[in-house]
């Protein structure tokens, strides 16, 4: 029965981990509509190139952001998650 | 004459002894207290030794002794770069000191504005600390910034910058600028903490990332390579030729040049925040006034 609790914490933090990397859609769009757009841009005006690479960059890691928050959450639920509830399991078994 | 030219070498050395032997010293450090082990392990930073306090244990961890051997690096570099400065410059040190410095004060002018055209020390030191703890990766040693702990101490600090220039113009003005549309105060309230919060996740996130994907490939490809040449007899099937090299080609990405993105992002960021926390046309409002009365 023990077994089979500590199984159920590990696959459901498994693939709360994975559910929580769902949110690298969001970032990969953004950062791929802002590159489209500085392509762009340079393309019209080639003449200022660094600067806008320079800005994308900056945009396209502020874009990052919730992507990285998805994956502490993930980190988290892969690294330190088990080991929390099963400790919390075994006390309130005792 | 004789003794100055020695004694300026004698310098040199020490200097350059500065800069290498923190990393030396890490390196022998991680070999003398990494446990054998089969296989390839993700962990956090190892704790060395926990310090008793009142409140709350003080352990200190691989990061702290890693930042530390980075500010020790970095302070010998800055001393060999500046030994031996002339009016002229007719030295390569001096030319990359100079370039360095003229480089640091055209950003932060051209960014914070002519008032904060002294942050451009701090900027430089964020700007360095940063870049090369990312950089320490390549050693094999253990990054200080993939430890939430170090980056949170850091934005916990530009964090304090923050309010201190927004207090600039009285407390009551601190408060206003929370109200701006009076129904938003709660989320103005968060997203004033959550400055600091995505600042730090942003840095420390992508460099961990970059350390565990770095790991899942090797311990991939060395299942990969035991798969392929597995059949070899011998020494030969053993060892894992597909670890050659080909880990080296994501390691310039993640290690190199994400790690030198974030630290500037991290200092432009920090540029950004701060010279639009201050309201400058206020405060001079207000300095005018003040002067014109006393």
């Amino acid at each position: 029965m023990l077994e089979l609790a500590i199984g159920i914490i590990l696959g459901s933090c498994a693939l709360g981990a994975g559910i929580a990397m769902i949110a690298g859609i969001g970032p990969g769009i953004g950062e791929g509509n802002a590159v489209a757009k500085a392509c762009e841009a340079i393309g019209r005006q080639p003449e200022c190139k660094g600067n806008v690479t320079t800005t994308m960059l900056m945009g396209c890691a502020i874009a990052e952001t919730t992507g990285l928050y998805a994956l502490v959450i993930a980190i988290l639920l892969i690294f330190v998650a088990p080991g929390r509830l099963v400790d919390i399991l075994m006390e309130t078994i005792k | 004459m004789e003794n100055d030219k020695q004694r300026f070498k004698l310098l040199d050395t020490v200097y350059i002894a500065m800069m290498i032997l923190p990393v030396v010293f890490g390196i022998v450090l991680k070999i003398l207290t990494t446990p054998l082990s089969e296989g390839i392990s993700i962990s956090g930073a190892k704790i060395f030794f926990t310090i008793k306090m009142p409140i709350q244990d003080l352990p200190i961890t691989e990061s702290q002794v890693h930042s530390w051997l980075v500010m020790i690096s970095i302070t010998g570099l800055c001393l060999f770069l500046t030994h031996g400065l002339k009016e002229k410059a007719d030295t390569k040190r001096q030319h990359i000191a100079e370039w360095i410095v003229e480089n640091t004060q055209k950003l932060v002018d051209g960014n914070m504005g002519e008032y904060f055209s002294g942050f451009a020390p701090f900027i430089a030191a964020i700007l360095g600390l940063s870049a090369f703890s990312s950089l320490l990766a390549l050693f094999g040693l253990y990054a200080p910034t993939s430890d939430v702990n170090v980056t949170a101490g850091w934005a916990i600090l530009v964090f304090f910058l923050i309010t201190y220039y927004k207090m600039k113009c009285g407390p009551v003005m601190y408060a206003k600028s929370f109200a701006d549309p009076p129904l938003l105060a709660p989320l103005n309230i968060i997203g004033e903490v959550a400055t600091p919060i995505s600042m730090a996740f942003r840095h420390y996130g992508n460099v961990l990332s970059g350390s565990v994907i770095s790991v899942l490939l090797a311990t991939g490809l060395q299942g990969l390579s035991a798969i392929v040449f597995g059949k070899l007899p011998g020494f030969l099937g053993e060892f894992p030729f597909l670890q050659i090299g080909i880990p080296a080609v994501l390691s310039v990405y993640f290690d190199v040049f994400s790690g030198l993105l974030q630290a500037y992002i991290f200092a432009m960021l920090t540029m950004l925040y701060v010279a639009g926390a201050f309201n400058a046309d206020e405060y001079f409002r207000r300095k005018a006034i003040n002067n014109a009365k006393s």
